[in-house]
């Protein structure tokens, strides 16, 4: 391909399809343009919207301080796309270069992008998830409806799961002078992405709120009213929970069912694809026109021993949204890698949570600067004598110092002393990580083994 | 209507555009920002200034017109 004038001839009269309107769509179609792409542009939404920031959903808007049909992402440049909104794919044949769509229409295309993202890992019991009352939060749709519902002034919210957006939730909900229960499978909230030690803070700051906490729980069914009103909630303690707002927020699936049979190498852990966003097929072969970026993607990644991550992060869709679409337009030789340090942040009963690396890595933690008590510290974690993440409760200044510990693959503990060191830092302590084999719902970033394509999990059914 | 994003990775809360333009823009908790992401176009200069007083430039809003990237369902 190189000095053949075939990817001037892309730029200039080729046809890019990116599936997924979401964040990592609308910059990837941003980028492309702004790297000199003139030919067309196809984006493909299942959604009915326009490119709309999920963030505020489980923060302003339940606050009431935002609407959620008004979230639309800012446009940094023109795009001018053919916008499919409403209609999802179903479909992609890698020989034709086809995108099959839920309406019966087809979208040839020369080069693809694939961003469908995650969805909301709805309640097991379907009929039990019908009940007028359950949600789940993922969606613009499912905030204002759940907005809606919180304005009409509940007894009790449920919710299901304290993950990040879980947590998220019951704090607007306590903010907004609901009475809250929150029921987690694991010992703490965040336990999965952060740990038994930071865990317990998050604890700690939910029943300093008024949450009713539950830990070690399961709900084990809801119940509807005669009207098919959600009324209540049974739990695995034998205890029952009377609410009439239940909020699912038990993590999320990856949106790969519509490739399911393609020959792509997709599954329920994403996209497997290489550092430059390439997706491989089944066979391991890394393809030539197929690239993938945000939630759905996983790519190995070289601080954390090549192995396949996908990061459920904001800031991770927008660099590899960028990063897909300048590799698509450039010779092999031009094309960057995706190495980004991963980051999130969280703001819950009035803390502002930020992290950078990778937390549910670490083994153990060391409380580096200020204390857990007060709720305001750092927490660096290590991996086998590296610094391989960092969380901040209200310390989120210093968090760049600490990523440069991380992408230089520094000592753990630090060999150096640091600024208002309490007694909680005099040594590091076991991070407290749940036993991997038991399943939690929430961490935000997957870990996928070696393999390009691992056949365990790329071929496991969708039925 | 201009639309608003913030990267809050980059956000520090220096709180710059809290007091830049406090109708968008509010500090919640010590470090926490909220921000309203739709402002009316009579805030477009306020929030302008806000956007370019931010000493990490965290703040993202519209560069092109609204209308001019509206989309639709249709082919």
């Amino acid at each position: 391909m190189l000095g053949d004038g075939s990817l001037e001839r892309l730029k200039r009269e080729g046809r890019i399809v990116v599936v997924g309107a979401s964040l990592a769509g609308l910059r990837a179609a941003e980028t492309l343009r702004a790297e000199g792409f003139v030919g067309s542009l196809t984006m493909i939404g299942d959604e009915p919207h326009e490119p709309y920031d999920r963030p505020p959903l489980s923060k302003q808007v339940l606050l009431g301080r935002a609407s959620a049909d008004h979230t639309a992402l800012p446009r940094l440049r023109s795009v001018e796309a053919t916008w499919r909104l409403g209609v999802a794919a179903t479909g992609l044949d890698m020989a034709a270069r086809r995108v099959r769509l839920a309406d019966g229409d087809e979208v040839p295309y020369d080069r693809l992008l694939i961003a469908t993202g995650v969805r909301a890992r709805p309640w097991p019991h379907e009929a039990e998830a019908e009940l007028d009352g359950v949600f789940v939060l993922r969606t613009s749709d499912d905030s204002a409806a759940l907005a809606r519902r919180l304005d009409a002034g509940p007894k009790r919210v449920l919710v299901i799961g304290a993950g990040f957006t879980g947590s998220e939730i019951a704090s607007a909900c306590r903010e907004r002078g609901l009475a809250v229960t929150v029921a987690e499978r694991g010992a703490a909230p965040l336990v999965g992405a952060l740990g038994g030690v930071v865990g317990a803070v998050a604890a700690e700051m939910q029943r300093e709120h008024g949450v009713d906490l539950r830990c070690g729980v399961m709900v084990t069914a809801l119940e509807g009213d005669a009207s098919g009103r959600v009324r209540a909630a049974q739990l695995s303690d034998g205890s029952t929970v009377e609410t009439d707002v239940v909020i699912v927020s038990l993590g999320a699936t990856r949106n790969t069912e519509w490739l399911a049979g393609s020959g792509l190498g997709a599954g329920p852990r994403g996209i497997a694809c290489d550092a430059g966003c390439r997706a491989f097929d089944i066979r391991g072969i890394v393809t030539d026109d197929i690239y993938a970026a945000g939630d759905v993607a996983r790519c190995p990644h070289p601080l954390f021993g090549y192995q396949f991550l996908s990061l459920e992060h904001w800031g991770n869709a927008v660099t590899q949204a960028g990063i897909a679409a300048h590799n698509m337009l450039s010779e092999s030789t031009d094309r960057i890698p995706h190495l980004e340090v991963p980051a999130f942040w969280s703001s819950q009963f009035g803390v502002n949570i930020k992290s950078v690396g990778v937390p549910s890595l670490g083994t153990e933690i060391l409380v580096s600067q200020g204390s857990l008590k007060d709720h305001r510290f750092l927490g660096v974690y290590g991996y086998q004598g590296r610094v391989i993440g960092a969380v901040a409760f209200d310390h989120g200044r210093w968090l760049p110092f600490y990523q440069e510990l991380i992408e230089t693959t520094a000592p753990f503990p630090p060999a150096f002393p640091t600024v208002d060191r309490t007694s909680d830092g005099q040594r590091p302590l076991d991070a407290d990580f749940p036993d991997p084999s038991v399943p939690t719902h929430g961490p935000t970033v997957t870990l996928g083994g070696y393999a390009p394509a691992d056949r365990r999990m790329t071929f496991t059914p969708a039925h | 209507m201009v639309r608003i994003a913030v990267d809050l990775n980059r956000c520090q809360g220096y709180a710059q555009c809290a007091f830049l333009a406090p109708e968008i823009f509010a500090m919640h908790g010590e470090e926490a920002l909220l921000y309203d992401p739709e402002a009316d176009e009579a805030q477009r200069a306020k929030l302008a200034q806000a956007a370019a007083a931010c000493p990490v430039q965290a703040i993202l809003v519209d560069a092109v017109d609204v209308p001019a990237e509206a989309v639709s369902g249709a082919r």
